[in-house]
């Protein structure tokens, strides 16, 4: 994934804000921001991860004029109709890795925290990848990535590193 | 703003309610801000019929963030230099989560005193649903 451009807006933080039910003031009201050791509004910890929404190719967004793997007439856009002709209840169409694998870890590093008006540039890179037992999902693979988060200088502002896993099966609950 | 090193005990503790009986529709709001639109977290027909699971499902980052209030209420606005988490139970619709941070150590680097956390969220069957630290600058 490359993100080269990601401006950062107040409208944004507060809408990432309120979806967390987060209503500190620090995220939406700018006078309030400017009396604090701050300064001025910052995005909450965790609000780097909202640059999917300046990836071109973010594959968890819809897009124009693609099919979405997503429910429409059929449960989903994509993935059934082509095995709804092989066998509805093969195994593989009810692993895990149909839901396009599931989120295990997220680090963010703050070298300083983000505000309204940083345009940020974004580059991910793989790291490691490893396999494991489990016995509710069955074998699990996981793969690291590190993405840097650059401001409008170059500066480095946060390095985020997440882990995705891929479940060999459902997760037994 | 911000807490004070002298003030700080190793095991000292602070705990949020973050979410009573969370709403597909804060699901959803999550989805539309982050813009992860996994049908999992808000397509109860994908998810049941073709993913296998019985509901739909909190985005990991959805708790992540909502753990993260808790941190900042605690240490301060714009205090953390790290946060990190591993997502280890799913979160459904109707979870009431606890958030809580406990002072693992108290250290001095490059000049600055910081403060080391570890950070677990609990559902409502006293199940952990995401663990990690956090680390932040103290006064």
């Amino acid at each position: 994934m490359a993100v080269e451009r990601f401006p950062v807006e107040a409208s944004h933080i507060l809408m990432f804000a309120r979806s967390i039910g987060d209503s500190n003031p620090i995220y939406a009201d700018e006078s309030h921001a400017a009396s604090t050791e701050v300064g001025s509004i910052i995005a909450p910890p965790t609000f780097a991860q909202a640059s999917a929404q300046f990836d071109p190719d973010y594959f968890l967004r819809p897009k124009d004029g693609q099919k979405w793997f997503g429910s429409g007439g059929t449960a989903s856009g994509t993935l059934v109709k082509e095995k709804a002709d092989e066998d509805s209840d093969s195994e593989d169409e009810k692993s895990g890795s149909s839901a396009g694998g599931l989120h295990a870890e997220q680090h963010f590093t703050y070298h300083r925290h983000l505000r309204p008006g940083d345009v940020l540039t974004a580059e991910t890179k793989p790291g490691e990848s490893w396999e494991k037992e489990s016995k509710r999902a069955g074998v699990l693979k996981f793969s690291e990535s590190i993405t840097e988060y650059r401001d409008q200088d170059g500066e480095l502002v946060v390095t985020a590193r997440g882990v995705g896993v891929v479940t060999e099966k459902v997760i037994e609950q | 703003m911000g807490l004070n090193a002298e003030e700080l005990n190793v095991g000292d503790s602070y705990s949020e309610v973050i979410v009573e009986d969370l709403t597909r529709t804060q699901i959803v709001q999550y989805a539309g801000a982050s813009g992860d639109y996994n049908p999992v977290h808000s397509d109860e027909k994908f998810v049941t019929e073709v993913a296998g699971y019985p509901t739909v499902f909190a985005h990991g980052m959805l708790t992540m963030g909502m753990t993260g209030r808790m941190v900042t209420n605690y240490v301060g606005d714009g205090r953390l230099t790290y946060y990190g988490v591993r997502f280890v139970n799913q979160v459904w619709p109707g979870d009431t989560l606890t958030a809580r941070a406990e002072v693992a150590e108290v250290r001095e680097e490059n000049g600055e005193t910081l403060v080391d956390l570890a950070i677990s969220t609990t559902n409502q069957d006293e199940q952990f649903v995401l663990t990690g630290n956090a680390t932040a600058r103290l006064n």
